[in-house]
């Protein structure tokens, strides 16, 4: 069974009762479970809330400027700490502008717990100001979500929805309180711990049995590969995957949401696969015979058509959430737990295969279709950008993106070596995710270079947090890889709809400029030896954000490439 | 094999692998909850036949009995998805269980005096009752597995339904054995 037990309490005794309001009851709550920083935004329902929030003293209370930018933010901080991150939010508009990010974090299995303030109890159902069906419109989109219906049940619900979050599968939960529940003074009581029914809380140990036919199919593979997604993140597997995977000599590549998962710097590593993996990622999923897949869940952006996919392969699946195992594809060795765990397990019990002719080919692969650009004439090629970005930071930046053309050139350029390094919007590919969630992060990691990598489309939708960014000073890198349109649109625009660009051109701010009107560092570039001196110049500021204005070649398509619901047959490895 | 309403009126056609499931789902008794497992179907696209909810012994606790058309894949994924739900206490797929179900119908019918008597006969047979009567109508009240129901209705269709409402089928596993 999972618990939560309290750390040691802070202000009331656990089993204690005091009385109190429903508003001070939750942030004692908050307390409790550890949340040392939540991002919101107030308003009318959530009035009492915020009013309980002026006298915490543990918390630090990010105000954003948009709800949007809260919930990518809770998700930006759960993705490099591991802790659950937190958003508030009024009723009605506040709420659904929270909808995105909730959405984001269930798509990316990213623990957060959002809190939204709700009309009063006798109101709900009225169509009072800002109020919306919250329960409703988040039903489809959280792990869990539920409304506090009287005031004594408020503990036990909000310690239970952090529990939730963090169990098994991380996800979003949800918490709509109704005013009148956060001002009605009541004796409160904290429980000890709370608990969720054993059925709720998956196996931690893995069946032995399962990982006895698992051991035995890899050590006679002739064709082997590890296929890691972000489960590799959150279970903390990494150093488990990188020993099993030396251990055994089987080459690994990664997900979108598993970069970091391995170091992209090992030989065995292909980095990601994929409608824009490398090519010999690619190659070799499609040629194994047997495929260790853990803590993924054969996403289409991963597998294209799914009858084409890996067609001769037989499928071990590692997942801690059973109704990811034989959703897309059958798995011949089903493993529901801990990929930690699993690994662990598997790594003592595997006898390295023989697949010497496999390492060659894979080799041979790398060596005919390696990642690469050209860099040449006066336009700065984005793909240059991002590897200056990476050879300036040493490869040591959390890299957190967007969406679109230049977060599959952050994925295929800077190579991630860390667990919880790697930060973006994977699953719902969420426009305007990348700014909010490296806020998210430099706040989770104050210590660490926090490197935005964004689009000049994306960074629009949220920009207006460069406020934000700048009230709590917070050194954040922010790259806009500047083409002046709405690339990965484009370029399928360009590819499949002869070349009609339909409402993809963009004409832009000065982003520069603005920076500086909002009090950040702004630093504009146009000609490719004006790159490294500008990120040089960007990694000096430390007191607050800097922005570089990267104006890159427009025409630039993303490759390799394999065309939507298609196979690796139609992959399109260069364009040039 | 049953068709569905929706199935019919959608003119899918009815893939042969595709079979009535039906499945006990014991859930706590929050509001919302129905809402979340209805949800949940409508989300997956999963096509629910019937769902007859009410509470059971304990309190606190209801159980829906959900008849759904699926292929076996597809019944997987339904069972592995409602487990996740927090507010689920328990899934139990109890097609080819030795089970009691039942459905109730209430089927208002065109009746006159001269063919009341032939619709009483119908009745005997099916020990369905007579709930009400009118000069035009009579009110009948049935009782049965779904295909005694489907069964009843064919006969008496020839008199004109003027209205009609099924419970859904409700189910407990036979013996000791939890449903």
């Amino acid at each position: 069974m999972a618990r939560q037990t309290m750390p040691a309490a802070r202000q009331v005794a656990a089993g204690a009762t005091k009385r109190m309001s429903g508003a001070r009851a939750l942030i004692e709550c908050l307390d409790r479970v550890g949340v040392e920083v939540m991002f919101g935004h107030p308003g009318g329902a959530a009035l009492p809330l915020y009013d309980a929030l002026y006298d915490a003293r543990q918390i630090r209370h990010v105000l954003v400027r948009h709800e949007q930018v809260a919930a990518h933010a809770a998700v930006g901080y759960h993705r490099v700490t591991g802790k659950v991150g937190v958003c508030m939010a009024t009723s009605g508009p506040g709420a659904t502008n929270l909808l995105t990010g909730i959405t984001d974090a269930m798509m990316d299995s990213a623990g957060i717990v959002a809190i939204t303030g709700q009309v009063s109890t006798l109101a709900i159902g009225t169509d009072a100001f800002q109020e919306a069906d919250v329960m409703g419109m988040t039903m489809p989109i959280t792990k869990h979500n539920c409304l506090v219906q009287t005031a004594t049940d408020l503990p036990r619900i909000v310690l239970q929805c952090f529990l939730i979050a963090a169990t098994g599968r991380p996800g979003p939960v949800l918490v709509d309180i109704p005013r009148d529940i956060a001002q009605t003074e009541t004796e409160f009581e904290f429980p000890e711990q709370v608990t969720l029914r054993s059925g709720k809380v998956p196996p931690a140990v893995p069946s032995p049995n399962q990982i006895a036919a698992a051991a035995a199919l890899l050590s006679q593979a002739s064709r082997p590969i590890v296929y890691a997604g972000g489960g590799i993140i959150s279970s903390n597997a990494a150093p488990e995957l990188t020993a099993f995977a030396c251990k055994a000599r089987i080459p690994v590549t990664t997900t979108l949401m598993g970069k970091g998962g391995f170091p992209e710097t090992d030989p065995l590593s292909l980095g990601m696969l994929g409608m824009h993996g490398t090519a010999y990622a690619n190659f070799a999923i499609n040629a194994a015979d047997i495929i260790l897949a853990v803590g993924v869940r054969f996403d289409d952006r991963v597998t294209g058509r799914l009858k084409d996919f890996a067609p001769q392969a037989r499928f071990i699946h590692i997942d801690i959430d059973p109704a990811e195992i034989g959703k897309n594809k059958p798995a011949h060795v089903p493993i529901v737990g801990d990929a930690r765990e699993a690994l662990r397990v598997l790594a003592a019990q595997v006898t390295p295969p023989e697949c010497e002719a496999w390492h060659r080919q894979i080799a041979e692969w790398k060596e005919r279709h390696p990642l690469r650009y050209r860099q040449e004439g006066d336009t700065i090629k984005p793909q240059f950008a991002i590897d200056a970005i990476y050879r300036a930071t040493k490869g040591q930046a959390i890299v957190v993106t967007d969406v679109g053309q230049h977060q599959m050139w952050a994925a295929q350029f800077y190579l991630s070596t860390q667990p919880r390094t790697w930060v973006t919007s994977g699953g719902l590919g969420a426009m305007g995710f990348g700014f909010p969630a490296a806020l998210g992060a430099q706040m989770g990691r104050p210590d660490a270079l926090v490197c935005a990598i964004v689009g000049d489309g994306g960074f629009q939708m949220t920009l207006q947090d460069l406020a934000t960014a700048v009230e709590w000073g917070l050194p954040i890198k922010i790259y806009v890889i500047n083409n002046k349109c709405l690339g990965m649109v484009r370029q399928w625009q360009q590819l499949f709809y002869r070349e009609r660009y339909s409402h993809v051109m963009l004409q832009n701010p000065d982003f520069a400029k603005l920076a500086e009107a909002f009090g950040a560092v702004g630093i504009a570039v146009r000609r490719p030896e004006e790159v490294a001196p500008a990120i040089e110049r960007s990694l000096e500021v430390t007191d607050g954000p800097c922005l570089v204005d990267v104006h890159c070649d427009p025409g630039e398509n993303c490759y390799p490439m394999i065309p939507s619901g298609q196979s690796i047959k139609e992959m399109i490895i260069e364009g040039m | 094999m049953t068709t569905s309403v929706l199935d019919v009126l959608a003119g899918t056609p009815v893939p042969v692998r595709r079979m009535k499931h039906t499945i006990s789902v014991l859930v706590d008794n929050t509001p919302g909850v129905l809402t979340k497992v209805s949800g949940l179907f409508r989300r997956r696209g999963y096509n629910i036949h019937s769902l007859a909810v009410g509470v059971t012994e304990q309190p606190t606790v209801s159980r829906m009995i959900i008849a759904v058309d699926g292929e076996p894949e597809v019944l997987e994924q339904i069972i592995k998805q409602l487990n996740k739900l927090i507010e689920v206490i328990k899934v139990n797929d109890v097609t080819g269980f030795s089970t009691v179900d039942r459905e109730l119908a209430l089927i208002k019918l065109n009746a006159t005096p001269a063919t009341r008597m032939e619709i009483m006969e119908i009745c005997n047979v099916f020990r369905a009752n007579v709930v009400d009567l009118t000069e035009k109508t009579m009110t009948l009240e049935v009782t049965g597995r779904s295909d005694k129901i489907d069964a009843i209705l064919s006969l008496v269709q020839k008199y004109g339904i003027r209205e009609m409402v099924r419970t859904g089928q409700v189910t407990l596993v036979r013996g000791t054995q939890p449903t």
